[in-house]
């Protein structure tokens, strides 16, 4: 029996427990899982950790390196950076992960739909979903700072368009595919509603990609906001984030450059260990293949 | 109970199956044969109304179950037949059950939709009918995901869903070539039981000529989409008329001497875009004449069964 042997293999090659442990079973899934799971922590007791208001000006004390009592120095307007770089990471992984949520919930359901349905209404919705993808993330955004302004709420939606069309696609490609599997015909056999089978049986077995995709997806997100709060497009002040601290901290480069720096050196790191343990996600799913089929 | 006539199928231009008739009646096992590509699994597609899906659609003849026609049946209607009141085991097991799920809900959710009970009734109609195919533990096996399983564990499975909401026609399209020897027996046996206790009707799809023998009521030989020769079990057997169905049981391993040499047909099946004019089998034949390479032949009665050949009863 092939399956057989394909199971006791995995089992020799470690594949116990459930994949988000097996992805942590390696030192670089440790690492890489341990700094997320360390940042997320730092993100929801922020109010409790962080030494100063991340919001409170010290003008007499402004441009101070690094050293006691603020650890990673101070902005130009006296204010604690490593405050600030704590409350920005709740806006970052906030952001990110609340348009990729939005971008997840929209693409499968799109593409689950165009996948199952075919014909007309597929390759409509292909089409509108590939224009989206066809637009540079920062056009996106500048239409959403057209129309509602400024803000995280600008942000979110730009960065759930730009990733619409990968989970869409994704998805669809999944669908295709499962739909010519045996189980599903032999669903279709035994009377099942398309609503049925498209619930209980396509969508769970459609769903491995598409979370790691989303994990990958969520360390662009962090980039992209970070990018747009950059150029003035995203969190307004005093709302801390990292794009906008390093921004404010442009102009200081020489005179103060940890408010550019460690704002840099965490998006940097982040975004490292998100597609570091994205990757070690991949392995212990065993998907890489579908995912590049995409 | 079923009654096919003339059936005739279409895919655009290509028509893969064309004049294929047998009918069943409650409590009979039909036994329905030949090689790779001569129709078979057509013909059960046909059946359960799945041309579409691959599309595929009936151009001519009927399909009659319990005085309705099925050709022209809607969709939600035929919905309701599927894992209704007629049942199919497909042939590949290993993948034919969703490997998220457990065994227990996949099982249940037949009864559920079809039978219209609760959650807690189907799972204990899972765990009887699981029990009557001799499923050690089944309530253990309600809780295990597919790949725990064996092939020979799995087509039960796969048996227990179609059974679920009381069927009665049953069609199995070679509901054992994906297992092994041991366990082909005893998934037959299993079947041959089901139809004796639960008075079903059972269209049996395979290959094999020995299972026929052991098992059906009734046979139809189908060669190039064709039925070709059917009639009674024993009618074919005793005095096979078509030289293929000749053909097809002497290919039967007796297995009693050491100089026994296993028989084949030479050459293959023709190709759905070439079937040849005539007889389709006459390029294979061995008593072909001029006349089997130009005209169709009609069926000849012959005791209780019908061959289509020119030259029926003609010895190999």
């Amino acid at each position: 029996m092939s399956s057989m042997t394909g199971i006791a293999a995995r089992w020799m090659a470690g594949y116990r427990g459930t994949p988000v442990s097996r992805a942590f079973g390696s030192w670089l899934g440790k690492i890489a899982g341990g700094f997320l799971v360390l940042l997320v922590l730092t993100a929801i007791f922020a109010p409790w950790i962080t030494p100063f208001d991340y919001a409170a000006q010290d003008l007499t004390n402004g441009n101070a390196p690094p050293g006691w009592p603020h650890l990673l120095g101070t902005d130009q307007f006296g204010r604690d950076v490593l405050s600030r770089v704590i409350y920005g990471a709740r806006t970052s992984l906030s952001v990110s992960a609340t348009a990729i949520a939005i971008s997840i919930t929209a693409g499968m359901t799109l593409g689950a739909a165009a996948g199952y349905f075919g014909g007309f209404f597929e390759r409509a919705v292909m089409t509108v979903v590939d224009l989206t993808w066809s637009f540079p993330d920062i056009l996106i955004a500048l239409i959403f700072v057209a129309i509602i302004g400024p803000g995280l709420t600008s942000t979110t939606f730009a960065i759930a368009i730009a990733y619409l069309a990968q989970f869409t696609r994704l998805t669809r490609a999944q669908i295709v595919r499962l739909k010519r599997e045996t189980f599903i015909e032999a669903t279709i056999n035994l009377g099942a509603k398309p609503h049925h089978i498209l619930l209980k049986h396509l969508l769970p077995n459609a769903i491995a990609p598409v979370i790691v995709v989303g994990m990958l997806a969520i360390g662009d997100g962090i980039v992209l906001e970070a990018t747009l709060g950059f150029f003035g497009l995203g969190a307004q002040p005093p709302t801390p984030s990292w794009g906008a601290m390093m921004s404010s901290g442009t102009a200081q480069l020489f005179l103060s450059p940890w408010v550019i720096i460690f704002p840099g050196v965490v998006v940097a790191v982040t975004v490292i260990a998100v597609n570091l343990f994205g990757d070690e996600l991949i392995r212990a799913l065993d998907i890489r293949d579908r995912i590049r089929g995409s | 109970m079923l009654e096919v006539r003339d059936l005739e199928v279409a895919f655009g231009p290509v028509a893969p199956l064309s004049g294929v008739s047998f009918s069943l009646e409650k409590g009979e096992t039909l036994g329905i044969v030949g090689e790779s590509g001569s129709g078979k699994s057509l013909t059960a597609m046909s059946v359960m109304g799945l041309l579409p899906l691959s599309g595929g659609r009936i151009t001519a003849g009927s399909i009659m179950f319990d005085g309705q026609d099925l050709t022209n049946l809607p969709e939600p209607a035929y919905r309701k037949l599927r894992g209704g009141r007629l049942g199919l085991i497909t042939q590949n097991p290993m993948t034919s059950l969703d490997p998220l799920q457990k065994i227990g809900p996949q099982v249940d959710a037949v009864a559920r939709l079809h039978l219209g009970m609760n959650a807690s009734e189907a799972r204990a109609r899972t765990v009887e009918i699981l029990g009557t195919l001799r499923i050690p533990e089944p309530g253990t096996i309600c809780n295990r995901y597919p790949h725990q399983m064996s092939g020979g564990m799995k087509q039960r499975i796969v048996i227990a869903m179609a059974l679920a909401a009381d069927p009665d026609v049953l069609v199995a399209d070679e509901p054992t070539t994906a297992l092994d020897v041991t366990v082909q027996a005893q998934i037959i046996r299993l079947l041959d039981d089901l139809v004796k206790e639960r008075d079903l009707s059972l269209v049996l799809i395979t290959h094999d000529m020995s299972v026929v023998a052991q098992t059906c009521d009734k046979v139809v030989v189908m060669y190039a989409g064709r039925a070709i020769e059917h009639g009674p079990v024993e009618a074919i057997f005793d005095a096979p008329q078509h030289p293929y169905t000749q053909a097809l049981i002497g290919c039967i391993p007796k297995g009693l001497s050491d100089d026994e040499h296993l028989t084949g047909i030479p050459g293959t099946v023709p190709n759905v875009l070439n079937y040849p004019k005539g007889c389709p089998f006459h390029p294979r034949c061995t008593q072909a004449k001029e006349i089997c390479a130009t005209d169709v032949p009609a069926f000849v009665q012959h005791g209780n069964g019908q061959a289509a050949c020119h030259f029926p009863g003609a010895p190999q």
